[in-house]
């Protein structure tokens, strides 16, 4: 566009590369999981199909896509919480600073811990809120009372719930709206200080606000934490992620970062689904 | 991804979403129209002496504002109520941008009318018609392929669009020095000189307008932002696809 009329002489060194994001590449990340070729099965359905990607430290990646499209299912592959499920089968591997997680001899409960996973719906223990934040310390053989006091709030200020809860920390966290519990549930997950946060729809169960108080707290989690959400809330997604993945039947359609695949997407079936045309 | 026509924006779930995008579409042309009406008055106004024309070119820009205000708001609501993504959102973003030069358009060429107006009352409108005529055509083509540009989403055509500004850009420098030849020549044709130097540079700037237009369209089609590129980059981005 001319600013001034007549100076089409002077034009700026604009860079054409129609795939060239303002922002973020990968290229320039820290890569905190990698995966590699990654199918799974339930018995004989596949439902993972040969799935590469690398997941950046300290941002927030993003899974989006119809029902059934694999999302929940790749993210409950980054902690194995798929070996619970029977006739489970994994292909391929993800590894975790360079080692795979689905080696022989990896120690399950130290992989969860390391990362860490939210729910849909908040699930809090019937305990304390300061018991529920304790729990993962305790179980880790944590005794002393000034670390356990410090952690819990240290990790429910992160949470952003310190401020409310901090004269009833000894009441039953049962006794919270939603929103909170879902907030104390990520407290008490990254109490334990993992690296990665995996978020199974962590919002879909909360109101409006409860919602938003969540998603500004995912954006001040990343400083810390590599986070991970699956989202059927695709303005959620636009909102809250640097990078976004779109699936589809167990393929991953498209991964690119967040400002490129919501303004101009490289594939029709991303275009369709974030646009309401199908899914 | 590059998107072809616009039927790529009538196929959501959505039927209303749909009718909405159908329906800002069909403004915007009906603006695009509007204006080149407008331009057509103003000149046709010059030509024929016709100060009649003149009030209806000036008359025409209410309407052109009105139509802005309008489409501001229905931009506005429709980013509000659908957040629209990808080629949705570049088609807003598009649209919302060409809407604001349409109506600059309708501005100059107000001022184009007002100007011809005094040429009529000082009866020198034959010869500042042949100083302006060429780059008259010039302009209302650009404006004509632009409109139709968007109306086929075309970027091969927007290219061409933007490609004719600079003619006009060289089209505008030779009158130029032709009319201030002439006023140092003849001191007493300043005055009318001065409304032909002011109708030239509005139908300059309504060149730049549709270069601009053109512009939005591109951006729109192939998801790339032209606006400051010359037009070797913008055929560079034509290329890429093809």
């Amino acid at each position: 566009m001319r600013a001034s009329t007549m100076d089409t002489e002077r034009k700026a060194n604009f860079s054409l590369a129609p795939n060239a994001s303002q922002g973020l590449t990968m290229a320039q990340e820290r890569i905190a999981v990698a995966v590699n070729e990654l199918d799974l099965y339930y018995g004989d359905k596949r439902a993972l199909n040969s799935i590469n990607m690398q997941i950046a430290r300290n941002r927030v990646t993003a899974f989006i896509g119809p029902s059934g499209c694999g999302k929940s299912t790749l993210l409950r592959c980054f902690n194995r919480m798929n070996d619970l499920v029977d006739a489970c089968r994994i292909d391929g591997e993800i590894t975790l600073d360079e080692d795979n997680i689905y080696n022989k001899g990896v120690d399950v409960a130290e992989l969860r811990r390391r990362v860490g996973m939210v729910f849909q719906k908040p699930n809090p223990f019937p305990k304390s809120i300061y018991e529920n934040v304790a729990y993962g310390l305790r179980i880790q053989g944590i005794k002393k009372k000034r670390l356990l006091d410090e952690t819990v709030e240290w990790a429910l200020k992160s949470a952003a719930l310190w401020d409310e809860v901090k004269d009833r920390l000894h009441e039953s966290a049962l006794g919270m709206s939603g929103g909170q519990q879902q907030r104390l549930v990520i407290a008490r997950t990254i109490a334990v200080k993992p690296e990665i946060l995996l978020l199974d729809e962590p919002a879909s169960a909360l109101d409006p606000i409860s919602t938003l108080k969540i998603e500004e707290l995912i954006h001040e989690l990343k400083k810390d934490f590599t986070i991970v959400i699956v989202t059927h809330n695709m303005q959620q997604a636009a909102r809250v992620s640097d990078y976004t993945a779109f699936m589809y039947m167990g393929d991953l359609i498209e991964f690119g970062a967040t400002d490129q695949l919501f303004t101009n997407p490289v594939q029709k079936q991303t275009e369709d689904y974030i646009t309401g045309r199908y899914g | 991804m590059n998107i072809t026509n616009k039927d790529a924006h009538v196929d959501h779930i959505s039927q209303q979403f749909n009718a909405e995008l159908d329906d800002i579409l069909t403004q915007l042309m009906t603006m695009g129209g509007l204006v080149e009406q407008q331009l057509k008055d103003a000149m046709a106004a010059l030509k024929e002496g016709d100060s009649a024309l003149v009030q209806t070119a000036i008359k025409a820009d209410q309407e052109v504002n009105g139509m802005e205000m309008h489409m501001d708001e229905q931009c506005t609501r429709i980013i509000a109520r659908r957040q629209p993504a990808a080629s949705d959102l570049r088609l807003i973003i598009a649209i919302s941008k060409a809407v604001s030069d349409l109506e600059r358009m309708g501005d100059e060429i107000c001022g184009i009318a007002t100007n011809a107006g005094k040429l009529i009352e000082e009866g020198a409108v034959d010869e500042s018609y042949t100083q302006m005529r060429h780059i008259s055509d010039l302009v209302a083509t650009m404006v004509r392929d632009a409109l139709t540009a968007f109306a086929r989403y075309d970027a091969d055509l927007a290219y061409e669009v933007a490609k004719r500004d600079n003619e006009v850009d060289k089209e505008y420098k030779f009158a130029m020095r032709a009319l201030i030849t002439q006023m140092m020549e003849d001191p007493r044709t300043i005055a009318q000189s001065m409304h032909t130097i002011w109708i030239l540079r509005s139908l300059e700037r309504v060149g730049d307008h549709a270069q601009n237009v053109a512009e939005h369209l591109f951006y729109l089609v192939k998801g790339v932002n032209v606006s400051h590129s010359s037009v070797e980059q913008m055929h560079a981005t034509l290329d890429m696809d093809t």
